[in-house]
């Protein structure tokens, strides 16, 4: 099954008590930040912090992300120290152009090199934080074979359009659908920014919902409580579960059978009807609602 | 000699008449009658009214080797100990014992009265801040008793500690000695003090609040008092009341409560009719809140709520998930005002609460009792009241009464608090014994204790419940992995602390850090 990426939880890399066990909250996956959320004085400090978490603390499976600085700061130190120390996947911002991917993508293959890791091994994603990357968005998806997804970043990208953050996201619109489109095409996880008043839980489950439906595979928090949230829109409800549940069972029996045409209540089952059966029992799976019996 | 839970028990020790090692949960019975007071007459027209704290201390016949005890009930808000401590000390009286039914961080003038002489020993539920301090480095040459809220009121009735003069300060109080936890400071229930009018020889009210004869509620009554004595200020009510207790945002304390609260909803004494007891941390707090969503999703209602009682407990209360509260002290304004307003809001007194030497205590009759804990072993005996670091920084309180009590017990601490472990192999000193433990829940999970005589039954609802168990020994593997394991704290053969059991015997000594 695919990997599950509901919720990507931004930690910021200079806090060790949030390091040393923010998997507990139940994220599918955590975002230790070295960029925005460190202070340039603080640098040095948060990445050898993040080297050491990495390192030394069992996460229990959970995938590990870090957002590295830029490649005109210390962007190359960060990614040398984070893959030494074992990280899932490289998060680069502020991508505008496939270029900024291939020159993360060479620097990564350097240091697996020098270390003997598998190269390729270390996963990327792209974060998309403007109009320029937004409409290379399809060549910035398919600048790597490292890319596992690419995300919006909505707050740079709002400033650069000359606009504002509304309830509703219009302003956001072109954007999501730009890059949900390049990352389908592409094969890839389409990652959505985050939600910043964490009181708002209302307003937090428009937004999921409203991703959700534009094709998102999950979304990025800043606080664990948001977690529940955002994970529980992304999982099938118990009539989702069961109708996949049945598809699936009739397709067996009509294998068993040898019948060609398989129909449930009177209607064909066809592919597109089979692959999201399939992919409705996954996500029930890893996310512990279903359980297979034996 | 070593007691039943394996710590070593002086044969004798300063101040404590006869020293009786810790024998098990209920194998100390009681024997003989409770203890008497004084007779005392007032005739009609006699006045109660003094002038000044001075002139109470003269008429009460305050002397040298005395034992006086005030209540906690006005908390970090509390001027009444040092305000007649200064005046005692002033009167050149000197080896006072002073029983309290709890000391905090307010309590620190105490250090000068205990170096000069005026103060010679101490009881009292905890001690917190610079007098914990300084008695945990040897201030004190009898060592503190440390009490239960329970085993206060046992040991007052059963006369172990005779209080010859209460100073029992009030919010209002009418001139005859009528009074109760409402005034211009309110407090709400004044549980705890209950006790002490009882049984003290000698009781003096202390109000800023007189009010007209007769006051009502009558909370102490009159034929328990002997003065009364009004004052400008018997504390800072903004701390008295205590601060409305707010809904936690912290995650940690969020995660743990929602673990507790499944626990709960899975066991079987969640049914309607159940009674169950929380404490006033943001954990528990927040427990409330996922218990009552439970509670309304499955239409079920409790029958009573005890202890220390809080606004989410009112506000169940008033909506009808529970059916009446016992309230011994009153943890902010919301919990204190309800006392006078909700007629199924009751004021208990201690011994009512969690004594054990009585003909069965309401907390006999709990069901789930929701503990924290500053440390828990892999024997899941507790410790409240010393820190890390081996110093005096908490309270017995109710811990071991409803520990002992209630049919499921349930401590709730994070693995790790700062760079602390919570778990570890053996804690530095035993409040509550891991006997009386059923489950730890923890940020990571929890665990159940294979010593629990309901260890077979839990572990069938709580895993078909679906939840995460670990054997405590991995959790404490886990938060050692993070920490390290911790140093261990050197002591001195001196004894700073003695603390009761809630039956009276002996369970740990608190030793002098070694610096």
């Amino acid at each position: 099954m695919d990997k599950l990426r509901r919720t990507m939880m931004f930690v910021p890399g200079n806090n060790a008590g949030m390091l040393k066990d923010a998997h507990i909250y139940g994220a599918d996956s955590l975002m230790f930040d070295l960029e925005d959320s460190v202070s340039i004085h603080e640098k040095d400090t948060a990445r050898f912090l993040v080297y050491n978490a990495i390192k030394s603390v069992d996460y229990e499976g959970t995938e590990i992300v870090v957002r590295i600085n830029g490649m005109d700061t210390c962007g190359k130190e960060d990614i040398e120290a984070v893959i030494r120390a074992g990280v899932d996947v490289i998060r680069l911002p502020k991508t505008e152009t496939a270029a900024d991917v291939v020159e993360v993508d060479e620097a990564m293959t350097e240091v697996e090199k020098k270390i003997g890791k598998e190269v390729g091994s270390t996963l990327m994603m792209a974060a998309i934080e403007g109009p320029l990357g937004a409409i290379n968005a399809l060549s910035i998806a398919t600048a790597s074979k490292r890319l596992m997804g690419i995300a919006l970043g909505a707050e740079d990208y709002v400033r650069s359009m000359k606009t504002n953050r509304t309830p509703g996201g219009v302003e956001l619109l072109a954007a999501r659908s730009a890059i949900v489109m390049a990352a389908r095409a592409a094969g890839i996880y389409a990652l959505d920014t985050v939600f910043s008043n964490v009181d708002d839980e209302e307003g937090l489950r428009r937004e999921t919902q409203l991703i959700k439906d534009l094709g998102f595979d999950g979304k990025s928090v800043i606080n664990p409580r948001q977690i529940a949230v955002v994970n529980s829109i992304f999982n099938p409800t118990e009539k989702q579960i069961d109708d996949a549940l049945k598809i699936m069972k009739a397709i067996k029996e009509a294998e068993a059978k040898g019948s060609g045409v398989i129909a449930l209540n009177g209607k064909m089952i066809d592919k597109p009807v089979v692959a999201r059966a399939e992919r409705v029992i996954e996500i029930a799976k890893a996310s512990g609602l279903y359980r297979e019996e034996v | 000699m070593k007691n039943a839970i394996g710590k070593e028990i002086p044969a004798a020790i300063a101040g404590i008449d006869k020293v009786l090692p810790y024998k098990g949960l209920f194998d100390a019975m009681p024997e003989g009658r409770i203890a008497g007071k004084t007779k005392k007459m007032v005739k009609p027209g006699d006045s109660k009214l003094l002038n000044s704290i001075e002139e109470a201390v003269e008429k009460s016949g305050l002397k040298d080797g005395m034992t006086i005890s005030f209540h906690h009930h006005f908390r970090g808000g509390d001027y009444i100990v040092n305000k007649v401590m200064d005046v005692i000390a002033a009167k050149g009286i000197k080896n006072i014992r002073i029983c309290s039914s709890s000391l905090n961080d307010v309590h620190a003038p105490l250090v000068d009265h205990i170096k000069n002489g005026v103060v010679a020993s101490i009881s009292s539920s905890g001690l917190r801040g610079k007098l914990a301090e300084a008695i945990s480095r040897g201030l004190m040459e009898i060592p503190v008793v440390i009490r239960s809220h329970g085993g206060r009121a046992r040991a007052i009735e059963a006369g172990e500690e005779h209080i010859d003069v209460a100073f029992l300060g009030a919010p209002s109080s009418d001139d005859y000695g009528n009074a109760n936890g409402y005034g211009k400071a309110v407090c709400g229930s004044l549980g705890y003090a209950m006790i002490d009018a009882k049984y003290a020889d000698t009781v003096v009210i202390l109000t800023d609040n007189l009010v007209d004869y007769p006051n009502t509620p009558v909370s102490i009554p009159q034929t328990d008092v002997d003065y009364v004595v009004l004052i400008d200020s018997i504390g800072d009510s903004s701390k008295i009341g205590g601060k409305e207790t707010r809904f936690t945002k912290n995650p940690r304390d969020l995660l743990i409560a929602e673990y507790c609260a499944k626990v709960i909803y899975n066991s079987p004494y969640f049914k309607n009719g159940f009674s169950f007891q929380t404490g006033s941390g943001g954990a528990s707090l927040a427990m409330s809140r996922f218990l009552r969503t439970e509670m309304e999703k499955q239409n079920i209602k409790a029958s009573f709520s005890l202890g220390g009682i809080t606004k989410p407990m009112v506000e169940m209360l008033k909506d009808g998930f529970i059916g009446k509260l016992f309230d011994v002290q009153s943890f902010d304004l919301i919990a204190a005002n309800s006392i006078r307003e909700n007629e199924n809001h009751y004021e208990i007194d201690a011994t009512y609460y969690a004594n054990t030497h009585t003909k069965g205590c309401i907390a006999n009759k709990l069901d789930v009792v929701v503990l924290s804990a500053l440390e828990i072993d892999t024997n899941f005996n507790i410790n409240v009241i010393t820190g890390s670091d081996g110093v005096i920084r908490g309270a017995s309180g109710g811990h071991s009464d409803t520990a002992a009590a209630a049919k499921l017990t349930i401590i709730t601490a994070p693995l790790i608090r700062g760079r602390i472990p919570t778990i570890v192999d053996n804690v530095l000193n035993i409040v509550t014994p891991g006997t009386n433990i059923d489950i730890l829940v923890t940020d990571r999970g929890v665990a159940l204790n294979r010593n629990s005589d309901k260890y077979e039954e839990i572990k069938t609802w709580i895993t078909k419940a679906g939840i995460k168990v670990f054997e405590i020994e991995e959790l404490r593997d886990l938060a050692y992995k993070m920490t390290g394991v911790p140093q261990k704290i050197e002591y001195t053969d001196k004894i700073v602390g003695v603390i009761e059991y809630r039956d009276g015997t002996i369970i740990d000594v608190i030793h002098e850090i070694k610096e």
